[in-house]
């Protein structure tokens, strides 16, 4: 069986197979909370291509107001860093890298 | 309370039941398929368009319940009419089917809505017009859902083609019911309360003729139609609906939960 999808090309795996969900490519979610806001991880959903994930997710992730924009990624297009080397990425004891040493003069007020 | 409301009120209450009961019948219908969706996405899609239908009905039948001012609220209305006074197109009564039945019985319900609402909140009756106002923005989403998946699965594999067809072919002659009309909306219509039907079946042809031609689905030639919802004459299914949507109600009346 072929799966065609003429508007959503290259957008469909056509090495999937399976059930309808296992079929369906996984989307990675990102909600926009308010304008002025990042768009920030909300979750994952399963569809076919990325218009329908962008309904699906409007369906799961913004029912109760939590949303002004979404964005979608295929998940595969998410590149990870290594847990194993967290110690090498993300050597915490630096100190002097956050601006603390610095005298904010009183009239800047909160930065 | 807007003078066209008290001229026109059998008319006016009779077109408010016609709109809740397409709402609420259809609510019904898709709350049954919540879980029988293909994917988990779906079933709280379903979800999301049974409680906006849910939604609507309330809001026309405790519209209606005020207009007819005998005392009825939204759930006496909803609850304790029998198949005979239910005045939905039997489009809405239609069962869910295969996912595809699902689709395509949205997108026609949805065809038809979009119009309307859009057309109502023009209305002359303020009232009207902001229920329509809310339930237009509604529908605009159903019907992006709807045609999305009419589009993905019509022109998709063999097998959702077929099944899409023949969900089109078997819905088709509950389309023209939506319309049917025994002028409640000709009297509103010229009063500026309802719009004129003929240019919201413009509206549902249109949209219907774009969705499917791009779905690579045949709009169907059988001129057959089955009417006679709008004035209580069902096909079989609704009289199998209505007792378990109301046998709580009806047996504990005024129960709240």
């Amino acid at each position: 069986m072929s799966y065609h999808v003429p508007r959503a090309e290259g957008e469909i795996d056509p090495t999937f197979s399976g059930g309808a969900t296992g079929g369906y490519p996984l989307w990675e979610v990102f909600i926009r909370a308010k304008r002025g806001l990042n768009h920030v991880h909300a979750g994952s959903v399963h569809a076919p291509d990325a218009e329908t994930a962008v309904l699906a997710a409007r369906d799961v992730y913004t029912r109760r107001s939590e949303g002004v924009s979404i964005w979608v990624v295929r998940s595969t297009h998410i590149h990870a860093s290594d847990p194993d080397e967290a110690d090498a990425f993300f050597d915490s004891d630096k100190p002097y890298r956050h601006p603390t040493f610095y005298e904010i003069p009183e009239e800047v007020g909160h930065m | 309370m807007a003078a066209d409301t008290t001229t026109h009120a059998p008319a006016l209450l009779t077109f408010l039941l016609r709109l809740a009961d397409d709402n609420l019948v259809l609510a019904q219908r898709l709350g049954a398929a919540i879980s029988w969706m293909p994917d988990v996405e779906d079933d709280v899609a379903v979800a999301n368009l049974c409680l906006d239908h849910l939604g609507q009905a309330r809001n026309f039948y405790t519209y209606a319940g005020r207009v007819e001012g005998a005392g009825r609220t939204e759930d006496d209305l909803a609850m304790l009419r029998g198949e005979r006074e239910m005045l939905n197109a039997v489009l809405v009564e239609q069962p869910n089917g295969d996912f595809a039945h699902t689709v395509v019985r949205q997108l026609f319900a949805d065809a038809y809505q979009v119009p309307l609402y859009e057309a109502l909140t023009a209305s002359a009756d303020p009232e009207l017009a902001a229920i329509a106002a809310k339930a237009a923005k509604e529908a605009r989403y159903h019907l992006r859902w709807s045609s999305t998946w009419a589009i993905r699965l019509g022109d998709g594999t063999d097998e959702s083609h077929r099944r899409m067809q023949a969900a089109v072919d078997g819905l088709w002659s509950f389309t023209a019911d939506l319309f049917a009309t025994d002028g409640a909306e000709a009297e509103l219509a010229a009063a500026g309360v309802a719009p004129d039907m003929d240019l919201i079946r413009a509206r549902f042809d249109a949209t219907v003729a774009e969705v499917l031609a791009e779905a690579t689905l045949a709009v169907p030639t059988d001129t057959y139609q089955r009417i006679g919802g709008r004035t209580g004459y069902h096909t079989e299914h609704l009289g199998h609906l209505l007792p378990e949507m109301q046998s709580l109600y009806r047996a504990h009346p005024g129960a709240e939960w």
